[in-house]
C-alpha cells in the first residue's frame, strides 16, 4: 500500500532528527524559563511571555525571513561566524534547528508554565527546608508532580516541528538530507505532480498528528490536576 | 520505549546523516527544467555511481536570492541568463554565464483542448482562472506578462490571474484543474502526461526571448563534477532530451 522512495526515507529521518533535537533543546531551555515565568508577576515576565508566544500569531515566513537575514553570510550572526572562519547558518541543518526551536517554543513553555503554576511553591519550599538541593528538588519533587506537563510539552513541540513549513523553506531552501523535511518534500511532490507520493506522506503525517493529539488529550485527562 | 532505546535511535539518526561522504553535486535549476533535467540526470548518474547528485527546483529569481545568501549550490541553471549575469557581476559565479537553451511559453489546459487556443481566447467568460508564474521572480511569469501586455490583455485579464510560485507550480495549478488555463513552459507541456491534453505555442515576437543560461557558482568552484555535468549538458545525449522537451539549443561549441 505505502511504498516510500529512498528520498522519502531521507526526509523522514531528517524530520525525526529535527523533531528530536528541537524537543530536547526546548525542554532544556523551556523548563527554567517556564519556572521563572511561573514564579511571580512583573512587566518583564509579561514581556518575555509575549515574545515566547509570538510564533503563535506571526506568519512563519516572517520568522524565516528575519532568520535568513540574521544567519546568512551577510547577516549579523552569519557574518560574524564567517569572519572568525566558520560558515554561516543559512541553508544548514543548524539553521532550520534554530528556526524550529523558536517556532515551537510556545508549545513547550506554555504547558510547563501551566503545570508549574498549578504546582505552586509550597512543595518545593518544604523540600528545601528538609535540606534537598536544587537538582534534588527538581528530580524528586517537581518532575514527578508535573510529569503530565512535561509529556504534553514534549509531544506538542515534537509534533509542531513536524508541521513546520514556511520558516524552514525560507531559511533552509530545500536541500535533500540537510533541510528538505517532510512538509517541504510533500510540497515538492505536489509541484512535480507526483500525487501518489504526496498522498502517502500526507497520510503518514495526518495519522501521526492524530496520534499525538490523542496522546495529549489522554494525558490531559489522566493528569488533570497536579496531585498533591 | 526505554531510555537506552531512545539514545540508540538518536545516535543512529545523527550518525546516519554524517555517513555521507565522497563526491557530491548540488544543482539549482529553474522549475521549467523539472522533467527534462530529471531525465538527463537519470542518464548521467550511472556514469558516476559513487557521486551524490541532488537537484533543487525553484524560480530562477528565488534561486539567485538563495545563492546571494550563501546557498550551497554548485551549479545554477537559470531560466533567464540575466540572473547568472548578476551573480557573475557580484562575484558569486566562477564561470562566464553561458546559454544552454532557449525556452518558449505555451497556453495549456487540462479542462479543454488548448491546441488551437490564442491569447484572446483567454478572455472568454467560460475561462475563469488563468495561472501564470510570479512575474517578479520567475522568468516564465515575466514572459507571460509581456505576451499578455503585447496582446493588449494585461489589464483586462487581471481578475482572472492566479500566480504560481514558480512555473512548475503554475502548471500544477492547471493540472489539478484549480485553474482553467495556464501560460506555462513548453518544456512542462511536453511532459508526456501533460502533453496528452494539447497546447499551443505563443508567438515569440510577443515577448523577450527566454534565453536560459548557467554558471558554476563560487560554492562549486572546486567541484570537478559541476564542470563535468555542465559539459555533459552540451553533449548529444543530453541535447536530445532537451530537444524532445521543446528547447531550442545553441550551436555546439
Amino acid at each position: 500500500m505505502i511504498e516510500l522512495s529512498p528520498s522519502d526515507w531521507v526526509a523522514i529521518r531528517l524530520t525525526l532528527k529535527l523533531g528530536l533535537y528541537t524537543t530536547g533543546i526546548l525542554l532544556a531551555i523551556g523548563t527554567p524559563l517556564a519556572w521563572w515565568l511561573a514564579s511571580g508577576r512583573s512587566p518583564l515576565r509579561t514581556a518575555v511571555q509575549s515574545i515566547v508566544a509570538l510564533p503563535l500569531v506571526l506568519p512563519p515566513t516572517v520568522l524565516g525571513f528575519y532568520l535568513l537575514l540574521l544567519l546568512g553570510p551577510r547577516g549579523w550572526i552569519g557574518g560574524s561566524l564567517e569572519a572568525i572562519g566558520l560558515t554561516h547558518l543559512a541553508f544548514t541543518f543548524t539553521g532550520i534547528l534554530i528556526a524550529s526551536v523558536i517556532y515551537s517554543m510556545p508549545f513547550a513553555v506554555q504547558p510547563l508554565f501551566q503545570a508549574f503554576t498549578a504546582l505552586g511553591r509550597r512543595h518545593v519550599e518544604v523540600a528545601a527546608s528538609l535540606g534537598a538541593g536544587p537538582i534534588d528538588r527538581f528530580f524528586t519533587v517537581i518532575l514527578p508532580l508535573t510529569r503530565g506537563g512535561f509529556i504534553i510539552a514534549a509531544t506538542l513541540s515534537f509534533a509542531h516541528t513536524l508541521g513546520e513549513f514556511g520558516a524552514i523553506l525560507m531559511i533552509g531552501g530545500s536541500i535533500p538530507g540537510r533541510t528538505k523535511v517532510l512538509s517541504v518534500l510533500i510540497y515538492d511532490h505536489a509541484e512535480a505532480m507526483n500525487y501518489t507520493a504526496a498522498h502517502q506522506l500526507s497520510l503518514l503525517l495526518l495519522a501521526f498528528a492524530f496520534l499525538v493529539l490523542f496522546i495529549v488529550y489522554a494525558v490531559n485527562r489522566r493528569f488533570d490536576t497536579v496531585r498533591p | 520505549m526505554k531510555s537506552h532505546q531512545i539514545i540508540l535511535l538518536t545516535l543512529s539518526l545523527v550518525l546516519g546523516q554524517t555517513a555521507l561522504a565522497g563526491k557530491s553535486l548540488t544543482i539549482a535549476a529553474a522549475a521549467d527544467l523539472r522533467f527534462a533535467l530529471d531525465e538527463i540526470l537519470d542518464l548521467y548518474r550511472p556514469q558516476h555511481p559513487d557521486a551524490a547528485i541532488e537537484v533543487i527546483y525553484g524560480s530562477s529569481g528565488k534561486m539567485t536570492t538563495q545563492i546571494l545568501n550563501g546557498a550551497p549550490y554548485d551549479l545554477f541553471f537559470s531560466a533567464d541568463i540575466a540572473f547568472p549575469e548578476r551573480l557573475h557581476r557580484e562575484g558569486f559565479a566562477v564561470t562566464e554565464p553561458s546559454v544552454y537553451a532557449i525556452g518558449r511559453i505555451v497556453i495549456w489546459s487540462k479542462r479543454q483542448d488548448a491546441s488551437n487556443m490564442r491569447l484572446d481566447d483567454l478572455m472568454q467568460p467560460a475561462i475563469r482562472r488563468v495561472a501564470i508564474a510570479q512575474p517578479a521572480h520567475a522568468p516564465y511569469g515575466l514572459r507571460a506578462r509581456e505576451a499578455l501586455q503585447a496582446g493588449g490583455l494585461w489589464d483586462d485579464i487581471q481578475p482572472k490571474l492566479v500566480f504560481g510560485e514558480n512555473i512548475a507550480h503554475a502548471a500544477q495549478m492547471v493540472e489539478s484543474e484549480a485553474a482553467d488555463v495556464g501560460i506555462i513552459a513548453l518544456s512542462l507541456a511536453r511532459f508526456p502526461p501533460l502533453a496528452a491534453h494539447g497546447y499551443s505555442v505563443i508567438d515569440d515576437a510577443l515577448h523577450e526571448p527566454l534565453t536560459q543560461g548557467y554558471v558554476v557558482t563560487r560554492h562549486g568552484s572546486d567541484n570537478t563534477l559541476a564542470r563535468d555535468f555542465a559539459r555533459y549538458m552540451m553533449q548529444a545525449e543530453a541535447r536530445a532530451v532537451m530537444k524532445r522537451y521543446g528547447f531550442e539549443l545553441p550551436a555546439n561549441e
